[in-house]
């Protein structure tokens, strides 16, 4: 649904413009990006190439330069462990009052690897194009090619450490098929496949604590980066329960701060996640590349009401077995499900893709489930003027494999539905609705995993990197730990070895600019004593991004979106209501920093999302579709990836283009009917 | 429906604390406990007191972060964690309590929020296997019985809330502390340190403050992953072996 009357105030104007000068009035066009580190040669020899390549440090050195990591999840919690065991000095932060909370922990469905236990055809080609052709070709070469071939060592990491991995009655591991591959190549431990990996990060990261090599900062946030003669040096961060504004210096800074999904409000993320650390950087210097690319998962459990605070993912294997419908008439929407006959059911995926039915890629069934309920066939109460549900159907299943057969396999999350909901979907269809649930964007690097500040590398969800413009299922994960434990220790080797760095004096006036800064932010948020509550605006930048820059976005809508979130972003500077003290835990400054940040970014995913006139994975235009609804691509025109640089507060944001080459494979338009 | 609220209040760590009553109305029973709280707070909010902390993150019970005592029960009425319990467990009138964990170990660090710090600290002190990156052999090289793995991966599933210690009358940590020796003594990589590990957790368990076991259950009735008792059995089992072998 887009709004005819979009309003064309606060700079937004539709004039279209040539490449050269401003676009729409929001942007520029500057140099192209081009280095991006990878060595030359054939792609399956550049990582070893690159390995070989950089510098070393020698042992009784490496204690002398110091690395700052932010986030413990999978990516910062390896790496941290690591680089401690490497022997650097290590520091490491997370908002949570403990690493092992990290939100890599709520991941259930499974790490992909191409181990090819199953003899079914797998090697890290495949994994490689699976996930090249996943992210609808808009992802680079060389980086997604590595992260396949260390794919292997991950699993053999994890099982060292004393990951419970599911296993056969053999004693070897279990595998299994999932997000729409045709190989088994996904380990898993029950549903919590998430939790247990990082546990195991963890509890590696913990024993470095223990030997001195890393030294843990929880809950403290990391407020701002600092960046003295040109390289990241450090971070500004605040101990969040004394409200200490704290300068921390190093050699190198690691960004592994997770994704920014929860700029929609509602998102399958755990409440504290953000973009704070990011978008900090982005400020000072580091491109933000394709930001509107965000993945929504279609089998989320739906909102229930205006109180609801997160959405809870259910693991997409239940369209293994579930069956997907809505009712054919609007008029039975409210009816029973239980009572509406076979014929007057609408399998609308089994319809539109006889092929692949109810196993579509999740950005093909997200967008079908939304279609259905703008037409006012969706199911479940009213929120707002549409009801936003679908049935996911196991009647078929139960009577084809019998209720044990299903609580076998389903069981934990049939539970967890009727936790939520209260209801029982042995006996009742369950109602699902496409959540937002990854990003894929996220700051620029190059194959060092280094963003455009130097001395800034960033890991896991929190880069652009290897899942183009949509991720398959289980590969975030293995992202994650290819990063932390597999790339960056080598990348970041390279960098120091550079080093000796200069010591920086906590009075050099980068420093004192940006503890200056961070403290400036905290008393003009303190001080405004409005009228409205952090929570309010965020849930107001949630609608606008989720109704503008979800899962369909046009050129008219998104204009509008841009306007809107601008003078959001004015209110709430002007009428944010946040009581407490700034020397003491106070939970609504945290939330206030944060949105404070979303309502930047917000802005920034429109705008990417409006230069891109294509469809493409999980960003679908409205104007570019093929006569029978589906994306179209147009690579011709969009083969590049969109890194932004921040032009200044008020000031148009600048795009640099780094064109996509693909030469180990070819490019096709993707078909899954 | 509508509902009375006793909270415990308490401005910082070294601050007196004490309940305050609330009153909130039209919270649906499809709500989580915790968005009632955040209804309220919002309310708080508006009148221009300060919200209420507490501590939440993931909201879907695997995180381990969020944890308070309703009514004097661990997580409250049900199996699960706070953030997993839901309105439709209360009835209309009912008058609740909200307290923080109640332990020497997690002092309170601000109305319900506690520190527990001391839980990182007792895996800092072996809750793990030595295995450096890189250094790990093909995962298949060693095979692990199926009924070892499954037990295994049983205890792993603690999320380290800390609710058992707060459900115990002695505020004994043994049942976390007993999950992690049962996930890593079940399988053949977490043999090699086996007894140092036991040890060298029991010991740091017991200096952070956490009291001994006296075998109530209070700690596995209140867990919201269903960790047994038994678990507590293998860790004094593998102590007194670590102990005689080491004739400490
Ligand atoms: C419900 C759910 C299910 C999923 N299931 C799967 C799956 O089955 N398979 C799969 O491959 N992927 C899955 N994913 C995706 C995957 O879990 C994530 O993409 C991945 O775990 C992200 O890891 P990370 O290390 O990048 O960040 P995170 O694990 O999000 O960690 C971020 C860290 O950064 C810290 N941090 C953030 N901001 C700051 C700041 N400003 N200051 C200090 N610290 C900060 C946090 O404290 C935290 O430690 C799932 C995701 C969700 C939400
Ligand atoms: S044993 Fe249970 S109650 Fe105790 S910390 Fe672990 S999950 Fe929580
Ligand atoms: S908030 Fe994560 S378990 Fe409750």
């Amino acid at each position: 649904m887009t709004d005819t009357n979009a309003t064309t105030s606060g700079g937004a104007a539709t004039q279209a413009a040539p490449n050269a000068g401003i676009v729409h009035g929001l942007y520029t066009e500057g140099e192209p990006l081009h280095d991006t580190k990878a060595p030359a040669g054939p792609i399956q020899d550049k990582w070893s190439t690159r390995k070989f390549e950089s510098g070393l440090v020698n042992p009784a050195n490496r204690r002398k330069l110091s690395v700052i990591i932010v986030g413990t999840g999978l990516a910062g919690g390896a790496a941290a462990a690591t680089l401690g065991e490497a022997g650097y000095q290590v520091k490491s932060f997370c908002y949570q009052d403990s690493p092992r909370r990290a939100h890599s922990i709520a991941a259930q469905g499974g790490i992909n690897a191409a181990k090819n236990y199953k003899e079914d055809g797998d090697s890290t080609f495949r994994l490689f194009y699976d996930t090249v052709k996943g992210g609808d070709y808009r992802s680079r070469e060389t980086n997604v090619y590595r992260l396949a071939e260390v794919s292997t060592n991950i699993i053999d990491q994890c099982v060292a450490q004393g990951v419970p991995f599911a296993r056969e009655y053999g004693g070897l591991l279990d595998n299994r098929s999932f997000g729409g591959v045709q190989v088994s190549r996904t380990f898993y431990a029950r549903g919590q496949t998430g939790q247990q990996l990082l546990i195991g990060a963890y509890q590696a990261l913990e024993r470095q604590v223990a030997a001195g090599t890393v030294e843990m900062f929880s809950r403290h946030e990391m407020l701002e980066v600092i960046v003295a003669d040109g390289k990241a040096r450090g971070i500004i961060a605040r101990d969040l329960v004394t409200g200490e504004v704290e300068t921390h210096l190093a050699d190198a800074v690691v960004l592994a701060s997770g994704g920014y999904g929860n700029v929609f409000y509602l998102s399958t993320n755990a409440m504290g996640s953000n973009v704070t650390a990011t978008w900090r950087a982005h400020r000072k210097g580091a491109y933000f590349a394709n930001p509107c690319y965000t993945q929504i998962h279609p089998t989320c459990i739906p909102v229930s009401g205006d109180h609801q605070s997160k959405l809870t993912l259910m693991s997409e294997s239940l369209r293994n077995d579930g069956r997907i419908w809505v009712p054919k008439k609007a008029e039975d929407c409210e009816k029973d499900p239980r009572e509406i006959p076979e014929e007057d059911r609408d399998y609308y995926l089994e319809r539109i893709y006889p092929s692949f039915g109810n196993l579509v890629p999740r950005d093909i069934a997200s967008r079908q489930a939304k279609n259905v309920c703008d037409e006012g066939r969706g199911v479940g109460p009213k929120v707002g003027d549409f009801r936003r549900g679908v049935y996911l159907d196991f009647t078929d299943a139960l009577k084809r494999m019998s209720a044990e057969a299903v609580a076998e396999k389903y069981g934990n999350l049939l539970d967890m539905y009727q936790r939520i909901t209260g209801e029982n979907p042995y006996e009742v269809p369950m109602r699902i609705y496409p959540a937002v649930h990854y990003t894929m964007g996220g700051l620029w690097v190059d194959y060092d995993l280094q963003s455009t500040i130097p001395g800034l590398f960033v890991a896991g969800e929190a880069n652009f990197s290897d899942h183009g413009a949509n991720r398959l299922g289980a590969s975030a994960l293995m992202q994650g730990l290819a990063d932390g434990y597999f790339v960056l220790p080598h990348t970041i080797r390279d960098y120091l070895a550079k080093g000796p760095f200069e010591k920086l004096p906590d009075s050099h006036p980068d420093v004192v600019e940006a503890k200056a800064s961070v403290d400036a932010r905290v008393q003009k948020l303190l001080s405004i004593n409005g009228d409205r509550s952090v929570d309010s605006f965020h849930k107001e930048l949630g609608n606008i991004m989720w109704e503008y820059c979800g899962m369909e976005r046009s050129e008219e809508g998104l204009l509008k979106a841009i306007d809107l979130i601008r003078g959001l972003r004015d209110e709430f500077w002007r009428n944010v209501k946040v009581l407490g003290a700034a020397d003491t835990l106070n939970q609504s400054l945290e939330k206030a920093g944060r949105v404070a940040d979303f309502l930047e970014l917000g802005e920034l995913m429109c705008i990417d999302a409006l230069h891109r006139r294509e469809s493409c994975g999980g960003h679908f235009r409205a104007e570019s579709q093929t006569e029978d609804g589906e994306a179209l691509r147009h690579d011709d025109e969009f083969a590049y990836v969109a890194a932004w640089e921040f032009g200044g507060d008020g000031s148009p944001a600048v795009l640099h283009k780094e064109d996509l080459v693909y030469e180990a494979i070819e490019m096709k338009q993707r078909s899954y009917k | 429906m509508n509902l009375t609220l006793k909270i415990w209040r308490q401005a910082s760590a070294n601050a007196r604390g004490e309940m305050v009553t609330y009153k909130v109305s039209d919270i649906s029973p499809d709500m989580s406990f915790l968005e009632m709280l955040d209804v309220l707070n919002e309310q708080l909010n508006a009148r221009g007191e300060e919200p209420i902390a507490f501590d939440s993150d993931c909201r879907e019970g695997i995180c381990g972060m969020c944890g308070l005592m309703i009514s004097g029960k661990a997580h409250g009425p049900e199996v699960t964690t706070t953030c997993q319990l839901h309105m439709r467990s209360f009835s209309d009138g009912d008058e609740i309590t909200v307290e923080p964990w109640r332990a020497d170990a997690f002092p309170v660090i601000k109305d319900l929020v506690v520190d527990r710090g001391a839980f990182d600290r007792i895996i800092a002190a072996g809750g793990f296997i030595s295995a450096n990156t890189g250094a790990a052999p093909e995962a298949h090289s060693v095979p692990v019985p199926k009924p070892k793995a499954d037990r295994a991966f049983m205890a792993a599933a603690c999320i380290g809330c800390g609710a058992c210690v707060a459900a115990c009358p002695n505020a004994s940590g043994m049942l976390f502390m007993g999950a992690k020796i049962t996930h890593l003594g079940e399988l053949p990589q977490g043999q090699p340190e086996r007894d140092a590990r036991v040890v060298s957790m029991v010991e740091q368990h017991d200096a952070e403050g956490f009291g001994g076991c006296t075998n109530i259950g209070e700690c596995s009735a209140a867990c919201p992953k269903e960790i047994p008792m038994d678990v507590i059995n293998q860790l004094n089992r593998d102590l007194r072996h670590a102990l005689t072998r080491h004739g400490d």
